[in-house]
């Protein structure tokens, strides 16, 4: 059976059961059961989370995408300076890159401020960091396939066909 | 003197087709606030976006003149392409009449064959046009009553049986609207036995064949021997590709049939709409995997809705084409017109009453599955309700 689909179905909809899952795919509840248990196991389903559109919301957040250039540790690459900034709450993801820089981190704070005095605090002081850049979220139009400012509604006409 | 009345001065034929009894329904359920609907019959996807990005690139580019009668060139051999690739249909674009519509290639088909006095054979349930159309055209319908125990197919006997020698035209409307219903190779190829040697034509609609979920894709009779010379194929955008709003389809035909549809909807239409044409160009040359995607999220629907329905109590055969189940009420006691009308003043949820598609679907509700499972959810918890309440 494959585990991709029922992968690429949680992806879409982490709310949906085993057993709207199992209808779906003709399979029963058990055997799709069997397969996101061993998914959690194995670490390929690692979380679950809902999309919230907060700008909607009176919580204050802003974002930034952080370019970093850094010095690899011999030995072991980028993992290790990678780790030392994951381990930050504030640091919502980060990437290898390829190109221009190095690693792209995403960071959230409450203002502006908070997140620049994060970068020039504790990001930029490290001893591998060679150089970092900026750039703040100004509006999310979609994220990870989702659009954010479109509200999705039904205007289908009632027709026989 | 009298008033003049405009309405005294119609088509006898149009005025006497009776009134959708559907529209009333629904006329009730626009009215009312909050209506859960499985009632359309139209992708809630919309047109992906490559597609809808083509026609407005056409438009940037000024393309905004008439067409070739017949279509853009380049869309009817794509289209030849596409019917080959697809369904190993052998056609040429001399074949291909690009219309307003699959709709449009039934009132042509039905027009450019009907002589007065003809007949039509018009399986049923089915759509709501095709017996319309023939009777506007000087035919008289005669309806052949699919049953579930047949599993709403078309049988040769049933055919032969309404076989006479005033036969013009058998319409094919499979992948079936509202039953779900397909004909596989072998059931086809039954009744291509029996319209072996007569001079009926058939008008295969074949607007649903892109959504099949059984292993063996959509045959069409074209396919089959010494049909493709009797056959019009109707074919169409609208459901492959979600394109219902570009109002365009086609018809597949022998040459000389393509040349007379093709003079009819010159006289009528001119064209099909060019934006529309240049979209669809787009979607035949690289939407492919448009169609999977569609298909694959109406295929979980599908399993997931046939599963509520028999988990209800009101049994449902699983169908295996279009986005369609229709689900026996017969266990209730109620009509389909009085199942629907309750259900949706007492629990505000509207489904279409399969008597709507032809005699033969009294006893039935049509149940469209282009809706997300979540929407689905809460129409079944509905109609669970409404079962309950119900009992005594």
């Amino acid at each position: 059976m494959n585990d991709i689909e029922i992968l690429e179905l949680l992806d879409k909809d982490s709310a949906l059961t085993a057993a709207d899952i199992a209808v779906m795919l003709g399979k029963s509840e058990d055997e799709v059961k069997a397969i996101i248990d061993r998914c959690k196991a194995e670490g390929i389903i690692v979380g679950n989370k809902v999309m919230i559109n907060w700008r909607k919301t009176d919580r204050e957040l802003v974002t930034a995408l952080i370019e970093l250039k850094v010095t690899p540790q011999f030995g072991r690459g980028f993992d290790q300076i990678a780790e030392r900034f994951y381990q930050y709450d504030q640091v919502k993801s980060v990437y290898l890159m390829s190109g221009t820089y190095d690693l792209a981190l995403q960071i959230e704070g409450k203002n502006l401020n908070e997140v620049a005095l994060f970068v020039a605090e504790k990001l930029a002081p490290m001893e591998a960091v060679v150089s970092t850049a900026t750039h703040f979220v100004l509006k999310k139009y979609k994220e990870d396939g989702i659009m954010f400012e479109e509200a999705e509604k039904d205007d289908r006409q009632v027709m026989l066909f | 003197m009298k008033p003049f009345d405009p309405k005294a001065q119609l088509n006898d034929v149009l005025t006497s087709l009776p009134p959708s009894g559907i529209r009333k329904l629904f006329d009730i359920a626009a009215g009312m606030d909050g209506v859960i609907s499985l009632g359309i019959g139209e992708p809630d996807f919309i047109t992906p976006w490559h597609i809808r990005n083509a026609g407005i690139h056409s438009l940037e580019k000024g393309r905004t003149q008439y067409t070739a009668n017949a279509g853009l060139k380049e869309l009817r051999a794509e289209t030849a392409r596409y019917l080959r690739r697809r369904f190993g249909l052998e056609y040429g674009p001399e074949n291909i009449l690009i219309t307003v519509g699959g709709s449009e290639a039934i009132d042509l088909t039905m027009r450019a064959f009907i002589r007065p006095g003809d007949e039509v054979i018009v399986p049923q349930p089915s759509f709501v046009c095709y017996g319309p159309l023939a009777a506007l055209a000087g035919a008289r319908p005669v309806y052949v009553e699919l049953k579930p125990e047949d599993g709403f197919k078309l049988t040769p006997d049933a055919l032969k049986a309404a076989l006479t020698p005033r036969t013009k035209l058998l319409v094919l409307p499979f992948p079936n609207n509202p039953t779900g219903s397909i004909m596989t190779a072998a059931e086809l190829e039954a009744i291509a036995e029996v319209l072996r040697g007569t001079d009926v034509m058939v008008l295969s609609d074949e607007i649903y064949g892109e959504l099949t979920y059984t292993e063996a894709r959509h045959v069409s009779i074209a396919s089959l021997p010494g049909m493709k010379e009797r056959t019009v194929i109707v074919g169409g955008f609208s459901k492959a590709y979600a394109m219902t709003g570009w109002r365009l389809g086609y018809a597949v035909s022998p040459v000389e049939v393509n040349a007379a549809l093709t003079k009819l909807h010159q006289y009528a239409i001119m064209c099909a709409p060019t934006t529309s044409q240049y979209a669809a160009l787009e979607a035949l040359s690289a939407g492919d995997n448009d169609i999977e995607e569609m298909k694959r999220e109406y295929n979980y629907r599908r399993r997931f809705i046939v599963k509520g329905f028999n988990d209800l109590g009101l049994n449902c055969v699983m169908p295996d084409g279009a986005f369609y189940c229709f689900p026996d009420i017969s266990s209730t006691g109620l009509c389909s017109d009085e199942f629907c009308r309750r259900l949706l003043e007492e629990q505000k949820i509207a489904l279409v009453p399969g008597n709507a598609f032809g005699r033969s679907g009294e006893g039935h509700v049509r149940v469209s599955y282009a809706y997300s499972i979540e929407h689905i959810k809460l129409a079944l918890a509905g109609i669970q309700k409404f079962l309950d309440s119900l009992i005594p």
